[in-house]
Order: structure tokens, then C-alpha cells, then sequence
């Protein structure tokens, strides 16, 4: 067992030219809740697409867990426990919340391949223990998701890291859409999984949501790691610094 | 008030906020057309719609126009519990009917009898040899012609990313062409007694409710049927999911084509022929069953019950209008409308959801 769930060496991610990623050295200790920071274009999305085998980088590795892992899919990536909440919302709309946090993993009675009977039932109990887990308020799971707001939505997104056993967390600016009141929950969210020991990676434009939330800040600026920083050590006049470039930091050295 | 404590849970399984199916509203407008044809019925004609007004027969209802109409929906029926996956997963299928007319003459040849009143069978498509088979062989026959064919719709649609309407456009002017070429225009009559026998009285009836049952369990219960509904809501979030999207398209397209190949065989054995025209337009037909069934075009709603409800509207109204004597051309007219009022009605219901 490493010191580190997740760790990753000289991560590099080029499109063509453009050099959207370059030599990321990141590592996240168990249970820690990490914010990563920086303008649009930044690297911030490029390096989680790496990490959620969206993408394949172009050179570099990830070692999740102990393992070095090349993920050739998301799928695969979820299948060694890492539960991503996509900044676009991955639901189908006319599926209620047993379906949608079960999506192309049911549970099911018997196994007819293709006409598998599903398990609703247990899927019913389990959506219903990750609902719990997270302290998502939804007002009855067996409707569809279509009629719900932008707050319970992403609050079904979430439950769906929870209803896995997920070693890690990674949401994509998951309150930008959403209302004050609706942040609110999902923050409680955030809370509910520190509380349970579960590493997060957040990405988040919200100074006061991350400061509020998190243990450490990462910026990244044009496609470089570029200020590692601990919580109590800054502030947001500092990581606004780093964010537009007025400050440039040592290079990230490992972990804090 | 933003809820500050955490852990709680949601309130979970409360049935009376659960939303009205949507079936039911397609069952308050068969039962509103009904009604509306017995009343034009008592006051245009004096007769009676739902109801029986010959004094010869001991019936409550009038049973003989009761079986006509499911009679007449039961065969379009079998291809529209198809036609109803593929709309559900977003897709279209117009080649069911050309589909029809192909499995038709391909499965006839198949099931001839070699001796018509002494005589050699005038229709006669193979040789002696070929003729008075087992009823399973033309079975298998028709059903791997639908099978080929909607598997082909379904691998166009899949892997070449072409849209669903023009793969299945194409499979239905090819089928069609098929079906003309095969016996180079000429029906083909004259089946064996046992294939006859799959189509006789109210045996369509029959075959399309088992069906119907069949599909609303394997829809409503099974993974396929939760990946139709995911597939058709949110496509990229379910290949996010890691659904197979393409081999579920080909499966779901395949299925449809097996439906119409049944619903051919039925056709041809309850006509004791067949010919290459046949089954023209049962593809709008059966999209328009489902439509007015509540199955939505934009995918991701819909049901096997909505569809065996639309179905039965669609029957009534044809039935209706042959009871009220209003002229032939007006049934197709008033289908027309009642088709493109079911659509607009859907979009309708989902902007007012989409602003409450």
C-alpha cells in the first residue's frame, strides 16, 4: 500500500500542438480533499479527462491505488474505483434514480445476457443506502429524473459515487449551475464524504467553496502545476496570484 | 431554507407523488372515442356502436364489430410492439412493411402444397420436392428473412452512423424490390392446412397479445428493455455507462425486423396468399400506433401498453368511420390528422414540463 491513493508522474497531455497538459506530478493522500484551480484552458478539465481514462495522455503515469493503471475507458477507470461527476450531466433524463445510478451496471435476478432480469428491488435498497451515505434529500426516487431541479440532479450524480464502493472522487465543477440554496446541499455532500474518510479532487471557480471544503489547492496555469498549496498557508488574494500569473510558484515538489 | 445538517436521507417511496402514468390519458381517449362514436352513432343513424341492436343475437355488446376491430389492428399490432423498441432507443424504422411483403412471398414458397383439386399447384414456386414441408420450415424461413433484414438496419445504423430514417428507407425500397423480384410479380397461393392454421380466426389475436405480453415483461424487467429507455434519453450518458450502444442498436433492430417477419407470416396465412404489395404502409401505421400511444419520437418514453392503447384508438376510428358510412377517404385523411395531433400534442406536454 502506497502513501498516496493517487499519484501521478509527469503527466503530459498534447493535442496536436497545443500543449494543454504538461509533466503534472500530483498525489493525493487517503482521505484527503484536494481543490485544483485555474483559468478556463488552465489544464484543470484536460487533467481529470487523463485521470477518468477519457482520454488517453500522451506520455506519463497514474498510479491509482498502488497500481499503475492505463485507462483505455472511462469504464475502466470507474471499474478501479474512481467515480467521476462530469461537469456535463451524465443522467437520462426519462430514467428514475434506482436506474440512473445503476446505469450500465445493474443489478440483476437472472443472468439471461442481454434479458437479464433486473434486481429492482435491491437496486431500490442500495440507491436508497447511498442516498443516506450522502444525505441526499430527493423527494421520490421512483420518479424520473426529468422532473427534478438542477441541485437534485447533480445530487443523483453524486449519490452514484456513493453507491459504489469508490476509493476516489472526482467532480467537475459540480455547483456551476446550480443555485445558492442547491450549492448548499451538495457542499453538505462534500462535507458527508470528508467525514467518511473518501479522497475528493474538486474543481471549482468558487474561492470560498474551495476554502471552505478543502485541505489543499493546486493551481495550474497554462498546462503546468504551478502552486501547491496548503490550506492555512493562503489565501485568496495568493492563489489569485498564482491563478493569473502575477506569482509563480516553485514547482510542485511531491506531496505537501 | 439551504439545509445545513447532513446525512439524513431522502424521503424515499411515496406513492401519491408518483406521477399519472401517461397511459392513462391515452386510455381516457380511447374510451372519449368511443364514446363520441356512439353518441354520432344514436344520433346520425340511429344505431348503436359499442352496443348490440340485432335482435337475433343475445350479446350486451355488439361482439362482432368488437373482434373486427382488434382483429384488424392485431397483425399491424406485431410489428408495432417492434416499432416501438426502436422509437423508444430515438431511433425510426420505415422498412417494416416492405419487410412484410419480402418474408411474405419468401415464406409462402415455402409452404405450398403440391397437389391443388388433382391438379399440379398453378403457383407453384419450387419444385415437388420443395412442396407440402413441415410448417417449421417456412417458420424458420420467414423469420431469418426478418432477422437478416433488420440486422442489417441495425449494423447501418450502428456502425455507419448514417440516421435511422435513411438506413431504413433504403431496407424499405430494397425489400420491396425483393419482394417484386422474387416471383417476378406473381402471388403465391396455396398453402399446407397446418400453415393456414397459424392465421385462422381469431388466432392473430392471439399471437399479438401473447407478444405484446411478452415484450411489455422483457421492456419493463429486463436490462434491454432499461437500455432502450437510457439509450434513447441520454445516448452519450449511456455509452458513458458503458451500455454497448451499437451492439444494443442492432439487437433492438433486429427484434424489430423478427416482429414484422411474424407479422408477415400471420398476414399470409390468414390470407392464404401472398403478394408483393403486401404490407405497404403498415410501417406508418405502426409508427402511428405508437405515436398515438404516447410513445415519444425523441426517445426515452413510451410503453408496450401505450402502444396496444394506441393500437386500439386506431381501430375504433377505423371501425367508426366504416359505421358511420362516411366514405374510405376520409378514414386516411382523419389519420393523417390524428397522427400529426398525437405529435404535436407530445411536444406540447414536454415544453409545459420542461417551463414547470
Amino acid at each position: 500500500m502506497s502513501e498516496f491513493i493517487l499519484e501521478t508522474r509527469g503527466l503530459t497531455k498534447h493535442y496536436g500542438g497545443v500543449h494543454a497538459l504538461t509533466g503534472a506530478n500530483f498525489a493525493l493522500a487517503p482521505g484527503e480533499h484536494v481543490a485544483i484551480m485555474g483559468d478556463n484552458g488552465a489544464g484543470k478539465s484536460t487533467f481529470v479527462r487523463q485521470l477518468t481514462g477519457v482520454e488517453k495522455p500522451t506520455s506519463g503515469q497514474i498510479i491509482f491505488d498502488g497500481v499503475e493503471h492505463t485507462f483505455q475507458s472511462p469504464i475502466e477507470a470507474r471499474e478501479a474505483g474512481i467515480e467521476t461527476v462530469f461537469q456535463t450531466l451524465a443522467l437520462a433524463d426519462d430514467l428514475d434514480v434506482p436506474s440512473n445510478l445503476f446505469l450500465g451496471r445493474e443489478k440483476i435476478r437472472f443472468n439471461l445476457g442481454p434479458f437479464s432480469i433486473l434486481d429492482k428491488k435491491a437496486m431500490r435498497e442500495a440507491t436508497l443506502a447511498a442516498l443516506v451515505k450522502t444525505g441526499v434529500k430527493i423527494p421520490n426516487l421512483m420518479n424520473t429524473i426529468r422532473n427534478m431541479s438542477g441541485g437534485q440532479r447533480q445530487c443523483v450524480a453524486i449519490a452514484r459515487t456513493a453507491a459504489f464502493k469508490s476509493k476516489l472522487v472526482i467532480m467537475d465543477e459540480p455547483t456551476a449551475a446550480l443555485g445558492v440554496q442547491e450549492t448548499a446541499q451538495v457542499e453538505n455532500i462534500i462535507r458527508t464524504l470528508k467525514g467518511a474518510g473518501e479522497p475528493l479532487i474538486l474543481i471549482s471557480h468558487n474561492m470560498r467553496q474551495v476554502f471552505d471544503l478543502v485541505d489543499r489547492i493546486v493551481v495550474f496555469r497554462r498546462g503546468r502545476m504551478v502552486a501547491n498549496l496548503r490550506k492555512e498557508e493562503t489565501d485568496g488574494q495568493d492563489v489569485v496570484a498564482y491563478i493569473t500569473g502575477a506569482k509563480t510558484g516553485i514547482e510542485y515538489e511531491g506531496a505537501a | 431554507m439551504a439545509n445545513t445538517s447532513h446525512g439524513i436521507g431522502g424521503l424515499t417511496f411515496d406513492p401519491k407523488k408518483r406521477t399519472r402514468p401517461p397511459e392513462l390519458n391515452v386510455l381516457a381517449a380511447l374510451v372519449l372515442i368511443i364514446v363520441a362514436f356512439e353518441v354520432l352513432g344514436q344520433l346520425v343513424i340511429g344505431d348503436s356502436f359499442l352496443f348490440n341492436t340485432r335482435d337475433n343475437v343475445d350479446t350486451l355488446f355488439n361482439e362482432q364489430r368488437l373482434q373486427i376491430i382488434i382483429l384488424q389492428v392485431a397483425i399491424v399490432g406485431i410489428i408495432a410492439l417492434g416499432v416501438t423498441q426502436v422509437i423508444i432507443t430515438g431511433g425510426i424504422d420505415l422498412s417494416s412493411g416492405s419487410i412484410v411483403g419480402v418474408t411474405a412471398m419468401v415464406t409462402m414458397s415455402f409452404a405450398q402444397v403440391a397437389v391443388v383439386n388433382g391438379n399440379p399447384n398453378p403457383k407453384a414456386i419450387f419444385g415437388a420436392e420443395w412442396m407440402d414441408l413441415p410448417v417449421i420450415v417456412p417458420l424458420l424461413v420467414g423469420l431469418a428473412c426478418g432477422l437478416f433484414a433488420g440486422m442489417v438496419n441495425g449494423l447501418l445504423i450502428a456502425y455507419t452512423k448514417i440516421p435511422p430514417f435513411i438506413a431504413t428507407l433504403g431496407m424499405m425500397v430494397a425489400a420491396r424490390g425483393a419482394a417484386k423480384w422474387w416471383s417476378k410479380g406473381n402471388p403465391i397461393s396455396f398453402p399446407t392446412d397446418s400453415y393456414a392454421a397459424i392465421g385462422k380466426g381469431m388466432m392473430p389475436v392471439a399471437i399479438f397479445v401473447v407478444l405484446a405480453v411478452l415484450f411489455h415483461l422483457i421492456m419493463t424487467q429486463t436490462k434491454y428493455g432499461k437500455h432502450c429507455y437510457a439509450i434513447g434519453s441520454n445516448e452519450a450518458a449511456a455509452r458513458m455507462s458503458g451500455i454497448n450502444v451499437a451492439g444494443h442498436k442492432v439487437l433492438v433492430y433486429t427484434i424489430a425486423g423478427a416482429l414484422a417477419a411474424l407479422a408477415a407470416i400471420v398476414l399470409s396465412s390468414k390470407n392464404l396468399t401472398a403478394q408483393a404489395g403486401m404490407g405497404v404502409m403498415y410501417e406508418l401505421d405502426a409508427i402511428a400506433m405508437a405515436v398515438i400511444g404516447g410513445v415519444s419520437l425523441q426517445g426515452g418514453r413510451g410503453s408496450i401498453i401505450g402502444t396496444c392503447l394506441g393500437a386500439l384508438i386506431f381501430g375504433v376510428i377505423i371501425s367508426g368511420f366504416t359505421f358511420l358510412k362516411l366514405d374510405a377517404y376520409y378514414q386516411e385523411m382523419v389519420k393523417g390528422v390524428i397522427i400529426v395531433g398525437a405529435v404535436v400534442l407530445d411536444q406540447w406536454r414536454q415544453t409545459k414540463k420542461g417551463r414547470g
